[in-house]
């Protein structure tokens, strides 16, 4: 959840004291307080830690009926604002119609873009409009580190996308980056730019989800930098958004602005695109998945009846972490984290600023993490299919013959780019 | 952060004999803790930790004033400089404004 907060109550303490915010929000809400909703899989890039693995679009993606169905609950549930990603969701030819549809009926709408399509003239039609926000993905301050993970000639993409935003007079636009080994050290270069846009920055963490798995080991920020990220974020406070995404990092003593909860499954989740629920963006396997907003409760129902969601409102016990004194501040940080480096959930976060992390991951070195349960990435692997018939050669080749494996992707963007070695 | 010692609580510019209103961008969504704010132009969110204070945001567009909101929701007069204290830092945040100068209000 990207929110800046403030708490209002009665200065003097109230007749009878209310657990504290968090304590409410680990228990659940009736509804989320803003959910990200991927609205396509199909991507113009190939992003190396592309946590959604998109690319290819999915054939069952929900058609725009559906979407402003969805929309419609989330209006009578009063979710206050979607987080629109993807894929690229504006590649959806039903994109613009479906933002419109959503602010008309009071559902905000930030999205996620690489900058595609942020034209002179789509840059002016979002300066007007006071109830959509955008967020241009960027994760390197250079285009030599940026282009490395995601694709060439995506650095130019998005600050042209800046450029064009900015001269249309939006103010405030985020500039969305997910901190690497890479960039770690340009986190100033990456301020300095939102700076000269007008934008605000926004920092996230990397997650070893979606084709993120695949190269956690060698992006994800070393303990120093995590260290050096903390210090930085206390020091820039308000001013920099994290998408409260940096939880884990509590541990070292302050907490960083924002909710400091995992909020998945009780106050945020994510709906696919072929209108899939999970508990959180950086968790789509089927040990997280909640239900279907195709489900006869529609979205309400999974969010009110999930197992799945139950169980993660309930009390957490701590685990291994119980008797850690940085519990309370980092609480065992991020779920997704932890499954898809094949870590137990009661137990440390691979990045533990107390560097439990580092002896629980060797523990289970060689063993086998869970894999990310879809794959939508452009022709990199064989892709299940479970809908729709198979092409007619396919067929032929014999029934229940598995689908060969696609040829090597020679168009990797990590082609070529040895981030410091495995 | 002001320094003005106030010792009625309430923060220098927030009266609580004037006629106040939820700013026009703000949705209030009950909770059983209170209430979840979100305003769509600052894109901030905010909490109410208390119904009773809830009850009084809510009254402020059908009261003459503040004060009588606060009335209305059964605060105390010993409760009220806590009240004031609290409708003074939604006004800050522009999640409340004032009723007969709402772009005023609004621009602050």
């Amino acid at each position: 959840m990207t929110v800046t907060t403030t708490a209002t109550g009665p200065a003097a303490s109230p007749p009878a004291a209310p657990l504290p915010l968090v304590e409410q929000f680990q228990y659940g809400l009736d509804a989320p307080i803003c959910l990200t909703w991927e609205l396509t899989y199909a991507c113009n890039l190939a992003c190396v830690h592309c946590l959604s693995s998109s690319g290819r679009r999915d054939p069952r993606e929900l058609s725009t009926a559906e979407c402003k169905a969805v929309v419609d609950e989330l209006e009578r549930m009063q979710v206050f604002y979607v987080n629109i990603g993807g894929g690229e969701p504006t590649v959806r030819p039903d994109f613009w119609e479906l933002v419109d549809y959503a602010t008309a009926h009071h559902v905000g709408v930030k999205f996620s873009t690489n900058g595609v399509k942020i034209s002179p003239a789509v840059a002016r039609r979002l300066a007007a409009s006071d109830y959509v926000d955008v967020q241009i993905s960027l994760d390197g301050a250079t285009a030599e580190v940026n282009d490395a993970v995601r694709g060439e000639g995506s650095h130019a993409t998005a600050l042209r996308a800046m450029r064009n935003l900015a001269d249309a007079g939006m103010r405030g636009f985020k500039i969305s980056v997910v901190i690497t080994r890479q960039n770690a050290s340009q986190l100033d270069d990456f301020k300095a730019i939102a700076d000269r846009f007008g934008a605000q920055l926004r920092l996230t963490r990397l997650r070893p989800s979606g084709r993120g798995a695949d190269v956690w080991e060698t992006l994800h920020p070393t303990a120093g930098q995590q260290r050096q990220l903390y210090d930085w974020l206390v020091a820039h406070g308000e001013q920099v958004l994290t998408g409260d995404s940096f939880f884990h990092l509590a541990a070292y003593g302050d907490a960083l602005p924002g909710l400091n909860l995992c909020g998945a499954g009780r106050v945020v989740c994510l709906i696919d695109p072929v209108g899939d629920v999970y508990a959180c963006p950086f968790a789509i396997h089927d040990n997280f998945l909640a239900g279907s907003v195709r489900s006869p409760g529609g979205f309400a129902g999974v969010w009110r009846e999930s197992e799945l969601f139950a169980d993660l409102r309930r009390p957490q016990t701590g685990g291994a972490c119980q008797s850690c004194s940085a519990y309370d501040s980092c609480r065992g940080g991020c779920m997704a984290a932890k499954f898809f480096t094949g870590l137990p959930l009661d137990g440390p976060d691979p990045e533990c600023v107390k560097g439990h992390g580092e002896a629980a991951l060797s523990a289970v070195r060689g063993a086998a993490a869970p894999r990310p349960s879809g794959d939508h990435s452009h022709r990199t692997r064989p892709v299940p299919v479970t809908i729709g018939s198979r092409p007619p050669q396919e067929a032929a080749a014999g029934a229940g013959g598995r689908r060969p494996p696609d040829r090597a992707c020679d168009e990797s963007p990590l082609t070529g780019f040895d981030p410091g070695g495995r | 952060m002001s320094t003005d010692a106030n010792a009625g609580g309430a923060r220098a510019g927030f009266d609580l004999d004037r006629p106040w209103q939820l700013h026009p961008r703000v949705s209030v969504r009950p909770e059983r803790f209170g209430a979840l704010l979100y305003h769509f132009g600052t894109r901030r969110l905010s909490f109410l930790k208390s119904p009773t204070l809830l009850a009084v945001v809510s009254s402020l567009d059908d009261e003459p004033s503040a004060r009588a909101a606060c009335v209305a929701a059964g605060v105390t007069a010993g409760e009220l400089p806590a009240y004031s204290a609290a409708l003074a830092t939604l006004a800050g945040s522009q999640l409340i404004c004032e009723r007969t100068s709402q772009l005023q209000g609004a621009a602050r």
